[in-house]
């Protein structure tokens, strides 16, 4: 029987949509301790910038209404640590890696996708231009379709493997975006990055993260996302990661049905660390339910119904 | 999943649970946190509790905590038979491993950094040595287990305002106790930064001196980041420890508080 979890996408073969997304879930082997992580169709590992960066001070995270802020900053031990350390001990796994590119230069972003490849698990690059927590770099390639363009170009120059972009929905209009970075080459868009927010101590009267803005993830964004991907998908064609608040199955499918190919799950595995293993069990029966025989399946009608709807 | 056997109050905001089930048999290290998740299912972080006491035979373990948010008011509406999500025990506990009957132990704490304390000191004076402890209150109301760390040690307590005790803080007491005539074998503390800074240098370079660190949490597991402190020695300034899965328990000398 054919696994009716499965999809392809560029550069990766995945066996069910479920991929951690990027920051939520280090470079693997902390929720290694709690499950099988070859379960997974992927693993976003944390975003790699070439040097080793430690990030923003304390206080990092906030809860909010159904949601959080984090404001972490792109902590990481830098690409050579992250290529002889954190990569291979991902190889005893049977699971591509989706390495997460951040940095403050485009030189930054080339050095580090060109020489990411080589590690034999990674199957995708994500290209980080969305990250709202770094005062250089991340954001700021990613809110100006021109900037996007020469970006997506130069990595894709230097990039062995296929290329995702991952989208802030911090912008006016997402849509000359995302087509910018369909005309620099890239292979899918991952979407979305997490949107800007602060909360406020009452007794201090200053905001409670120490970077004073954070970006704001879970349940409470899912509609932003669901609006957004349903948006981009229709304007380009290239495959979409769809990302945001994904808690339940319910969740999973809404996000192929707004025109995603695959899902990453972000915050929730904060609340539940078996989320993922859960949600991949789970998947099955919901789709029965809902008489949805196959993934790839649904990918194809959700596409056809835009073309004749 | 545990069960809910009793809530007591047992000062002004500060509330003891009991909980009972099979994690407790993972429960060794005293100085380990619970990750719990409330009832209320839009708060979505848990909430990183330290163990106050184990209970083999019983398989309970006790938690204390102060309600300081929406997260620790619904724990405080915890009935007994109630189920509750827990994570843990995570994070490296205090090391006790060595402690014999010749070790004279000093245990410093404050406020609600006390609970873990009392886990502590039972599974040192099991091993015979002597404890004494120097415990910090903002006030009389808010003291709690003064009897109960009686039993183990002797106990010095300071009020902030002077309502019990010796009025200041812990290092009003320090300063007097710990003299040539008593230099503690082992130090261990948990209480706010500013008391842990104080034991940081007081007790820097001491072989076998230990506190316990508190910061804002999310995953509990090591992988968010969110909870990090910079190494003392470390001129990169790059390197960190995590609060949860490399501490809370930390030697002094070792982290930036």
């Amino acid at each position: 029987m054919t696994n009716r979890l499965a999809i392809q996408l560029p550069g990766l073969n995945l066996k069910n949509p479920i991929i951690p997304a990027s920051g939520c879930f280090g470079f693997g082997e902390e929720y290694a301790e709690y499950y099988d992580i070859s379960q997974l169709g992927a693993i976003m590992a944390k975003a790699t910038t070439l040097e080793p960066r430690f990030g923003n001070p304390v206080p990092r995270v906030a809860e909010t209404p159904n949601g959080m802020l984090n404001a972490i900053g792109l902590q990481n031990p830098g690409l050579e640590v992250v290529l002889k350390e954190k990569l291979p001990a991902l190889e005893k796994y049977d699971v591509p890696i989706i390495a997460n590119v951040a940095g403050s230069t485009t030189e930054d972003y080339v050095a580090v996708c060109e020489k990411i490849g080589d590690a034999p698990n990674v199957h995708a690059i994500e290209l980080n231009i969305s990250c709202p927590n770094v005062k250089t770099g991340g954001i700021a390639f990613g809110t100006d379709p021109e900037v996007a363009y020469e970006l997506t170009k130069a990595v894709k120059q230097v990039a062995k493997v296929p290329v995702y972009v991952k989208l802030s929905p911090n912008v006016t209009d997402i849509v000359p975006i995302a087509k910018a970075i369909e005309a620099g080459g890239a292979d899918g868009l991952t979407m979305i990055n997490t949107l800007l927010g602060m909360r406020i101590d009452l007794k201090t009267r200053q905001p409670i993260l120490a970077n004073q803005t954070g970006g704001l993830s879970g349940p409470a964004i899912k509609p932003v996302a669901i609006r957004l991907i349903h948006q981009v998908s229709q304007a380009v064609n290239l495959p979409i990661i769809g990302m945001g608040g994904v808690y339940t199955v319910d969740d999973v499918l809404e996000m192929f049905m707004a025109g995603a190919s695959a899902v990453a799950v972000g915050t929730a595995n904060f609340t539940d660390p078996y989320i993922c293993p859960k949600l991949i069990h789970d998947l099955p029966k919901r789709m029965d339910e809902l008489g949805i025989e196959s993934l790839e399946q649904l990918i194809t009608e959700v596409k056809e119904s835009r073309l004749h709807g | 999943m545990m069960t809910v056997v009793s809530q007591k109050l047992l000062a002004p905001k500060i509330y003891e649970l009991v909980l009972q089930g099979e994690l407790v048999n993972e429960m060794k290290e005293p100085g380990q946190f619970l990750h719990i998740r409330v009832k209320r299912q839009d708060l979505l972080l848990r909430r990183p509790i330290s163990l106050a006491d184990i209970n083999p035979q019983e398989k309970t373990c006790t938690l204390i905590y102060r309600v300081e948010g929406q997260g620790t008011l619904d724990m405080s509406e915890l009935k007994s038979g109630d189920l509750l999500d827990v994570m843990g025990p995570l994070g490296h506990g205090f090391p006790v491993a060595d402690i014999t009957p010749a070790d004279h132990v000093l245990i410093v704490g404050g406020g609600i950094g006390v609970p873990p304390l009392y886990a502590l000191s039972k599974a040192i004076t099991a091993k015979g040595a002597n404890v004494h402890h120097v415990l910090g209150f903002a006030s009389k109301e808010v003291i709690f287990y003064e009897e109960a760390f009686k039993a183990l040690g002797e106990v010095s307590i300071s009020t902030d305002d002077g309502s019990y005790g010796t009025k200041g803080h812990v290092g009003t007491i320090l300063d007097q106790l710990v003299t040539k005539d008593f230099q503690p074998t082992a130090v261990y503390a948990c209480g706010a930064s500013g008391m842990l800074r104080r034991i940081d240098q007081q007790f820097h370079d001491h072989p076998r001196a230990y506190m316990s660190l508190e910061e804002r949490m999310a995953c509990g597991t090591g992988a968010c980041y969110a909870c990090v402190c910079h190494l003392q020695q470390d001129e990169t300034k790059t390197k960190s420890k995590r609060v949860c899965k490399d501490g809370p328990v930390f030697q002094t000398g070792e982290v930036v508080i």
